[in-house]
């Protein structure tokens, strides 16, 4: 039944207030309804979240595994982009 | 070899509190009998979490019962060593799983009876059957939210699903009447504000139902013979099938853990 007629849903889930939904699996489902039930009963079964945000996997353009380097490359050697020539003050919190 | 059965003195509250606790306990091992068998990966996961749900409830309310009777049993003697005629769960709840389709009207019948239950029971002067209602209320909802949307989808579906489903419909109708019923047993718990009177919840179940029938394009069956005797002890076939399946374990090895 999980043939190429259900499609494939990327899950997002938020596990606390003020940081961002993370990815953590994929499921298939019939709509958006369903893959939202079905999101919440396949990964927050411990707990793990107060937010689940699911996307069509064929919404998701992603990048090229052989365009590594030209993509992702260039930025290693320039450290000074890094924020780690300051402290943050503690009153900060998290970033 | 092997254990026979208890026998329990059911004050009223004692059975109040059995009767809930073997509606959760039955439905949930009818549930997990999917487990490996759904029809997809993620429903075979949404089955199992809500077969989960009901048997932590059916404990919560076996092991409130163990307190009451104070005969010094625990939660697993009221789940293993009681026979078919001990049983006070609802008719509809054993029945088998048969297709996806009984087995989701199954639980959307259940669910959108027992979800304001719940809510109501949750406001008992008992303490602690208000705080299992409350606790179970949340996962009654859910289970009716799931259960509302696959009946929507298998109405609505093919041709197929829309004759399974509106079977289905039709063959559980009859078990409906039973969730309603009441005998002197609860009646004086009612009085008391201890239990629940199911009457005024009747409209709550045929609005929730009537909605989500005729949005899933199904017919709702009007009145009809209603099939009753589960409270009682007075069971469908199936019971004894399953409960031999659910206590082998415990009646050939007494007390025996892993």
């Amino acid at each position: 039944m999980t043939g190429p007629m259900i499609p494939i849903w990327e899950v997002f889930i938020r596990s606390r207030n003020g940081l961002a939904h993370k990815h953590v699996g994929s499921l298939h489902a019939a709509d958006a309804t369903l893959a939202l039930q079905a999101a919440r009963d396949l990964y927050t079964r411990r707990g793990e979240g107060l937010s689940i945000w699911v996307v069509p996997s064929q919404a998701i353009t992603a990048s090229d595994p052989a365009d590594k380097g030209m993509m992702f490359e260039p930025a290693a050697s320039k450290i000074y982009r890094h924020p780690t020539f300051y402290e943050v003050p503690e009153e900060v919190g998290h970033m | 070899m092997g254990i026979g059965s208890i026998c329990v003195a059911e004050t009223p509250l004692l059975r109040f509190i059995l009767r809930r606790a073997d509606d959760a306990l039955i439905l949930g091992h009818r549930l997990s009998e999917w487990c490996g068998h759904a029809p997809m990966m993620e429903e075979d996961m949404a089955l199992a979490n809500m077969g989960l749900d009901l048997i932590g409830q059916a404990r919560l309310l076996y092991a409130y019962a163990a307190e009451v009777e104070a005969a010094g049993r625990d939660e697993d003697a009221y789940a293993y060593l009681r026979d078919v005629r001990g049983y006070g769960n609802l008719l509809l709840l054993e029945q088998p799983n048969g297709d996806f389709a009984r087995t989701m009207l199954r639980q959307f019948l259940y669910s959108a009876f027992i979800d304001p239950y719940w809510r109501a029971l949750a406001g008992s002067a008992d303490a602690t059957l208000a705080a299992i209602a409350a606790k179970a209320e949340k996962e009654s909802a859910y289970h009716l939210r799931h259960a509302a949307e696959w009946v929507l989808r298998l109405g609505d579906g093919t041709a197929e699903s829309h004759v399974r489903a509106q079977t289905a419909v039709d063959e559980l109708w009859p078990f409906t009447g039973e969730m309603f019923e009441v005998d002197a047993s609860e009646r004086g718990l009612i009085d008391a504000g201890v239990g629940v009177d199911p009457e005024p919840l009747r409209r709550t179940f045929h609005e929730t139902v009537s909605r989500v029938l005729v949005q899933a394009t199904l017919t709702t069956p009007q009145g009809g013979w209603m099939q009753k005797g589960g409270r009682n002890g007075y069971h469908s076939e199936h019971l004894g099938h399953l409960l031999s399946e659910l206590q082998y374990m415990q009646r050939a090895f007494p007390g025996a853990i892993w």
